[in-house]
C-alpha cells in the first residue's frame, strides 16, 4: 500500500497547492514534494523484489485488486515495482522538488495553478511506472500529457500555443495507435486480465492466437509495429521527434526538465516493457530497421544539435541523440545493453536536467539563449556555469559521472549482441560517432557563451545567481556523481530485472 | 414473459426487502417515478398557496428533494437487485403496462441524476425571473414522463409517456420568453416533435393493426406468422424509428437539435440534451429488444432494424462531429457534439445480431456511456448557463482567459471537455472503451473503428474549449464576471466530480448496465 499512499498524497498535495494563495504555493509545492522524495527513498531502502515484474519475478510492495469485471475480461488495481520501474519512480521523486525550486524565480503567474499541476503530473508519474495493469497504466499514461499540456500552453514562451498543441495532438495520437496495437494483441490472447504480467507470459507460452480471422503471426507483427510506433514518439526517435525542440524550447524551464528528465523515459521504459519484453521474437525480427533507426537518431539528433543557436534546443536536439543510445542498447537483446540502457533512462535524466536547469538559471539572468547573444558568462556567475560545464561534461559521457556508466554498459552490451544478424557492432561502431559529436557541439557553445571577452546584448545586469537557483544544480550534479560512481547503486537490481527479458529475446 | 394479474398483491421478493420485516408492496417499484410526480405536484402547489412568500430558492429544494428521492429509490432497488432475474424477474404492473427491471431503474437513475444537477443550477439561473414555479414543475413533471418511459412496455403507455415528456419540453424551450432565440427554438421543436410524434403514433397504429396487441410481449410472440400483414408491420417499424430518431436526436430527424439546444435556456439544454436522449434510448432499447427482438420473428417483416441502425449510427456521429468542428459558438458545438455522442449510443442498437455472444455487454455499454454522459454533458452545457448568466458571450473567442477569472468551473469544464473527447483518466474513457470493445466482440469492428476515429476527431473542437479558457489571453469581456453563483457552481463541481469518479468507480455502472441489457435478450 506504499505505492497507493505516495500516490494519493502526491494527488491530496496537488489539490492543496493549487487551492493555496499564490504567495507560497511554490514552498508549500516544495516542502510537500519532499515527501513523495522521501518515501522513495523507503521504497528504494526496503526495495525487496527480484526478477522482472512481467516474466514472472517477485514484485516489491504489490497491489492486485479487481476493478472492473465486464465482458470476460477483469481489469484490475495492480501496481508493484522491480528492478526496473524503481530507479525510475527515485528519478521522478528526485527530480520534482528540484523543478519545483527552479521554477521559483521564472514563474510568476498563476503559480498555485503551476505548482499543482507539477504535483499532479509527478503523481500520474509515479503511477506510470509502478502500475502492471494495461488500464491503470494507461489511465496515469494519458493524465500525464494533461498537465504537461498545460504547462507549456499557458506559462510556454511566445510560441507556447503552437508548441502545446502540437505536442498533444503527437503524443495523442501516438497513444492511440499504441492502444490499439496492444488491444488487438490481447484480443487475440486466451487471457482474462488486463495485467501485463499475465499477458506477456500468455505470449511466452505461444499462445497467440488469431483474431477475426487474422493469423498469429501478422497480429503480432502489426501490434510490435503499432506500439512501438506509439512509443517511439514519446522517445522520440527520428522521425517523430519534431514536437520535442518546440515543446522544450516553449516550455518553462521546470517543465522542461520534467520532459527531458522524466517524460521522455516514459516512452523507452514503456518501449521495454511493452516491446521488448513482451514481444522478444518480433523485436528481433526487426532488430535492422530498429537499430538502425536508433542510430540515425543519434547521429541526425546530434547533427541538429550542432546547427542551432538556441541553447535550449542544443539541449533538446541532443536528447533526441541520447535516446537513440537507450533504443540501441534495448534492441541489443544483452545484459549489459538492456541494463545500460536502462541506467542510461536514469543518468539522462539527471544530466538533462542539469542541463535544462543551467540553461534556465542563464536565462533568468541574461534573459536570452541565444548563443550569439552573450559571451564571457564564467566571469559573473561561476557557480552556475562551472556546474552546467560540468553537466556537460557528463553528457559527453566522462568517467566517473553518470553518462559513462550509462553509455559504457550500452556500447558493450550492444557491441557483443547477436541480434541484428551480426551487424550490431556496426550500428554500435556509427552510433559511437555520435559522442564525437555531442562533445563538437557542447564544447562549442561553451567556448562561445561561457567563456572569452564578457558580452551580453540584452539589457540585463547581470549579477552572480542566487543560491536557491544554483543549490538544485548542485544536487543534481552530486546525484551524477554518485551514480557515475557507483552504479552498482541502480545497476544491480536494474540487471536483475533485464535478465529474464534478455533470455526471453536470445533465440 | 410471465402473465401476472395486476390485483393479486403477493409479496415479491423482487423487492428490497429488510430481513424480518414484510417485503415492500409492488406498486413501490413505481417509487421514483411517484417521487417525480409528487414533487412536481408539490410545487405547482406551493406555487399556488403561497404566491408571494415563495422563493425561487425554496422551489428549487423542493424540485431537488423530489428528484434526489428518485435517485436514491432508483438507486437503492438497482443495489438491491430490483427486477433482475435472480430475484424474482421484472416486476409488471397495470396489466403489464409497466415494466419496472434492471433498464428501467438505470435510466430512472440517469435521468433523476440530470434532473437534479438541472433543478439545482436552475436556482441561480432564473433570479431575475418572475415565474420560476412553472419551470421547475415542468422539469421535474418532463423528468417524471422519462422515468415512466423508461419503465413502458406496451406501446399506448409508450406513446403516453412520450407526450408526457414532449409537451413540457417544448415549454421549456421557450422559457425565454422575451427572448427570441428561445421562442424560435421552442417553435421549431414543437413543430418537429408534432411532427415526429404523428409519424410515431402512426407507426404504432400499424404495429397494432398488424399485431393485434399494443403490448411489447404480445407483439413480439404475434410476429411469428403475419400472413399478409407482414408489410403493414414492417412500415410500422420503420416509422417508430423515426420516432427515436427524433427523442435522441439522431439522424433523419436531428436537424431540430442545434436551433433547440442554442436557442434554449442552457440548464433546459443539459436537461434535453442528457435526460430526454437518454430517456429516447431507454425505450428503443427496451421495443427493438423485446417487441421486435432480432431472429426469426423480424425477419419475417423484411427488417433488419440493427442495420438500419447501424447506418443511422455512423451517419448521426460523423455528421455531428463534422458539424461539431466548424462551429464558432461553444454552445452550438456541444449541440452537436450531442448528436455525435447519440450516434455512439446507438452502437448498442447497431451492434447487436441475432446470435451475437456480446449483444447485453454492447448495449450495457451504450447504457453506461449514456449515464456518463448525462454527467458530463450536463455539467458542459450547465457551465454554458453559468457563462450566459454571467454575460460573457457565446463565441470560443469570448472564453478566452475564463480561466484566470473562474478556475474551478473552468477545471470543470476542461474535465468535461476532456471527458466527452474519451480521454483518460476521465469517466468518458472507460464508457467509450466498452462500447467499441462490445461492437469488436459481437462482430461490428468497423462500426468501432468508425466510432474511434470520430472520437479521435473530436478531440479537436473539444480542445479548443481548452484552449480557449486556459491558453488564450484574457478579453475585456471578462469584466462581466462579477458574480460567484452558488447553487450553479456547486452543480457543475458535482457534476465534474462525479465524471471524475466514475473511472474508479466504474465497476458497478457498467456491471448493472451490463446485467440489465442482458436480462432483455435473455
Amino acid at each position: 500500500m506504499i505505492i497507493e499512499a505516495l500516490i494519493a498524497f502526491t494527488f491530496v498535495s496537488a489539490m492543496a497547492v493549487l487551492l493555496a494563495p499564490d504567495e507560497w504555493a511554490g514552498r508549500l509545492a516544495f516542502a510537500l514534494s519532499l515527501v513523495p522524495f522521501l518515501g522513495s527513498l523507503f521504497l528504494w531502502a526496503r526495495f525487496d523484489g527480484s526478477g522482472n515484474a512481467l516474466t514472472g519475478g517477485e514484485l516489491a510492495f504489490e497491489t492486485q485488486i479487481d476493478w472492473i469485471e465486464v465482458g470476460g475480461y477483469t481489469i484490475q488495481w495492480f501496481v508493484g515495482l522491480d528492478g526496473i520501474s524503481l530507479p525510475l519512480v527515485v528519478l521522478t521523486a528526485f527530480l520534482v522538488p528540484l523543478a519545483i525550486v527552479s521554477a521559483w524565480t521564472p514563474i510568476d503567474d498563476r503559480q498555485s495553478q503551476f505548482y499543482g499541476l507539477i504535483l499532479f503530473m509527478e503523481a500520474n508519474l509515479i503511477g506510470v511506472f509502478a502500475a502492471l495493469d494495461f488500464f491503470a497504466w494507461f489511465v496515469f499514461w494519458e493524465a500525464v500529457l494533461l498537465p504537461m499540456y498545460f504547462l507549456i500552453g499557458v506559462w510556454g514562451g511566445p510560441r507556447r500555443k503552437y508548441a502545446a498543441i502540437k505536442f498533444f495532438v503527437y503524443t495523442n495520437a501516438a497513444s492511440l495507435v499504441m492502444f490499439l496495437g496492444f488491444m488487438a494483441l490481447v484480443f487475440s490472447l486466451p487471457v482474462e486480465t488486463f495485467g501485463l504480467p499475465e499477458v506477456t507470459q500468455s505470449i511466452a507460452a505461444g499462445e497467440l492466437g488469431s483474431f477475426y480471422g487474422i493469423p498469429a503471426e501478422t497480429i503480432g507483427l502489426v501490434a510490435f509495429v503499432a506500439m512501438f510506433a506509439g512509443f517511439a514518439v514519446k522517445v522520440p526517435m527520428v522521425p517523430v521527434h519534431t514536437w520535442l525542440p518546440d515543446a522544450h524550447v516553449e516550455a518553462p524551464t521546470p517543465a522542461s526538465v520534467l520532459l527531458a528528465g522524466v517524460l521522455l523515459k516514459m516512452g523507452t521504459y514503456a518501449l521495454l516493457r511493452f516491446n521488448f519484453t513482451m514481444l522478444p521474437d518480433q523485436a528481433s525480427t526487426l532488430a535492422v530497421p530498429i537499430a538502425a533507426l536508433a542510430v540515425i537518431s543519434v547521429i541526425y539528433g546530434a547533427m541538429l544539435a550542432l546547427a542551432q543557436q538556441d541553447l535550449k534546443r542544443i539541449v533538446a536536439y541532443s536528447s533526441v541523440s541520447s535516446m537513440g543510445y537507450v533504443i540501441l542498447g534495448l534492441i541489443a537483446f544483452t545484459v549489459y545493453g538492456v541494463g545500460g540502457a536502462t541506467f542510461q533512462m536514469v543518468a539522462h535524466g539527471l544530466i538533462s536536467g542539469l542541463m535544462f536547469m543551467a540553461v534556465g538559471v542563464i536565462y533568468n539572468a541574461t534573459h536570452t539563449r541565444m548563443v550569439t547573444d552573450m559571451s564571457g558568462l564564467a566571469d559573473r556567475m561561476p557557480v552556475a556555469v562551472w556546474i552546467l560545464v560540468a553537466g556537460a561534461f557528463a553528457y559527453m559521457g566522462l568517467p566517473l559521472m553518470a553518462g559513462f556508466a550509462g553509455e559504457f554498459y550500452v556500447f558493450v552490451g550492444s557491441f557483443g549482441s547477436p541480434v541484428a544478424n551480426g551487424l550490431m557492432p556496426v550500428f554500435t561502431a556509427l552510433a559511437m560517432f555520435g559522442i564525437v559529436i555531442v562533445a563538437g557541439y557542447l564544447l562549442f557553445a561553451m567556448q562561445r557563451t561561457l567563456f572569452g571577452p564578457f558580452r551580453l546584448d540584452t539589457d540585463y545586469e547581470l549579477g552572480r545567481a542566487p543560491r536557491r537557483e544554483t543549490l538544485p544544480l548542485a544536487a543534481l550534479l552530486v546525484a551524477i556523481i554518485v551514480l557515475g560512481v557507483a552504479p552498482d547503486l541502480f545497476f544491480e537490481m536494474i540487471r536483475e530485472a533485464v535478465v529474464p527479458v534478455v533470455e526471453g529475446g536470445v533465440n | 414473459m410471465s402473465v401476472q394479474q395486476p390485483s393479486t398483491v403477493e409479496p415479491l421478493a423482487a423487492l428490497p426487502a429488510q430481513t424480518g420485516a414484510a417485503p415492500l408492496p409492488e406498486w413501490t417499484a413505481l417509487g421514483p417515478v411517484l417521487a417525480l410526480v409528487a414533487a412536481g405536484l408539490l410545487l405547482l402547489l406551493w406555487d399556488t398557496v403561497f404566491p408571494n412568500r415563495r422563493t425561487n430558492t425554496e422551489l428549487s429544494v423542493i424540485a431537488a428533494v423530489g428528484s434526489l428521492a428518485a435517485l436514491a429509490l432508483s438507486g437503492w432497488y438497482l443495489a438491491a437487485g430490483t427486477g433482475r432475474p435472480a430475484t424474482g424477474g421484472a416486476i409488471t404492473l397495470f396489466a403489464e403496462a409497466i415494466t419496472i427491471d434492471g433498464l428501467a431503474l438505470f435510466f430512472t437513475a440517469i435521468v433523476a441524476s440530470v434532473t437534479t444537477l438541472v433543478v439545482v443550477a436552475s436556482r441561480d439561473y432564473l433570479t431575475d425571473h418572475e415565474t420560476p414555479g412553472e419551470f421547475y414543475s415542468l422539469v421535474v413533471l418532463a423528468a417524471a414522463g422519462m422515468a415512466l418511459l423508461a419503465s413502458a412496455s406496451s406501446l399506448a403507455t409508450i406513446f403516453v409517456a412520450l407526450e408526457m415528456v414532449s409537451l413540457p419540453s417544448y415549454a421549456l424551450v421557450a422559457y425565454l420568453k422575451e427572448n427570441r432565440g428561445s421562442v424560435e427554438a421552442g417553435l421549431k421543436y414543437f413543430l418537429v416533435g408534432a411532427v415526429s410524434s404523428a409519424i410515431f403514433v402512426f407507426g404504432i397504429s400499424l404495429v397494432y393493426a398488424a399485431t393485434g396487441s399494443l403490448l411489447l410481449s404480445d407483439v413480439a410472440a404475434a410476429f411469428g406468422d403475419l400472413g399478409d400483414l407482414a408489410g403493414v408491420a414492417g412500415v410500422g417499424v420503420v416509422m417508430m424509428i423515426a420516432g427515436f430518431a427524433f427523442k435522441t436526436a439522431s439522424v433523419p430527424v436531428h436537424f431540430w437539435a442545434p436551433e433547440v439546444y442554442e436557442g434554449a435556456p442552457a440548464p433546459v439544454s443539459a436537461f434535453l440534451s442528457s435526460a430526454s436522449k437518454a430517456a429516447g434510448f431507454a425505450v428503443a432499447f427496451r421495443v427493438f429488444t423485446e417487441a421486435f427482438h432480432l431472429g426469426g420473428e423480424v425477419t419475417a417483416v423484411g427488417i433488419d432494424w440493427a442495420l438500419v441502425f447501424a447506418v443511422l449510427a455512423v451517419v448521426t456521429m460523423t455528421l455531428g462531429n463534422f458539424a461539431a468542428a466548424v462551429q464558432t459558438e461553444v454552445k452550438r458545438m456541444l449541440a452537436y457534439s450531442s448528436i455525435g455522442h447519440a450516434g455512439y449510443a446507438l452502437i448498442g442498437l447497431a451492434a447487436i445480431s441475432a446470435g451475437g455472444s456480446h449483444n447485453g455487454a454492447v448495449m450495457g455499454a451504450s447504457m453506461a456511456h449514456l449515464f456518463v454522459y448525462g454527467f458530463m454533458n450536463t455539467g458542459a452545457f450547465l457551465f454554458i448557463a453559468m457563462v450566459e448568466r454571467w454575460g460573457v458571450g457565446r463565441t470560443f473567442e469570448d472564453y478566452a482567459g475564463l480561466g484566470t477569472v473562474a478556475p474551478m468551473a473552468s477545471v470543470a469544464m476542461t474535465v468535461f471537455m476532456f471527458s466527452l473527447a474519451g480521454l483518460p483518466p476521465f469517466g468518458g474513457f472507460f464508457s467509450k472503451y466498452f462500447l467499441f470493445a462490445g461492437a469488436v466482440f459481437n462482430g461490428f469492428w468497423w462500426l468501432a473503428a468508425v466510432g474511434a476515429l470520430n472520437s479521435v476527431l473530436s478531440l479537436y473542437y473539444y480542445s479548443r474549449v481548452v484552449k480557449a479558457i486556459w491558453i488564450e489571453d484574457p478579453t475585456d469581456a471578462l469584466a462581466a464576471v462579477d458574480s460567484r453563483p452558488t447553487a450553479l457552481y456547486g452543480a457543475v463541481i458535482v457534476a465534474a466530480v462525479a465524471t471524475v469518479v466514475v473511472l474508479p468507480g466504474f465497476g458497478p455502472v457498467i456491471e448493472t448496465a451490463e446485467a440489465a441489457a442482458t436480462a432483455l435478450f435473455g
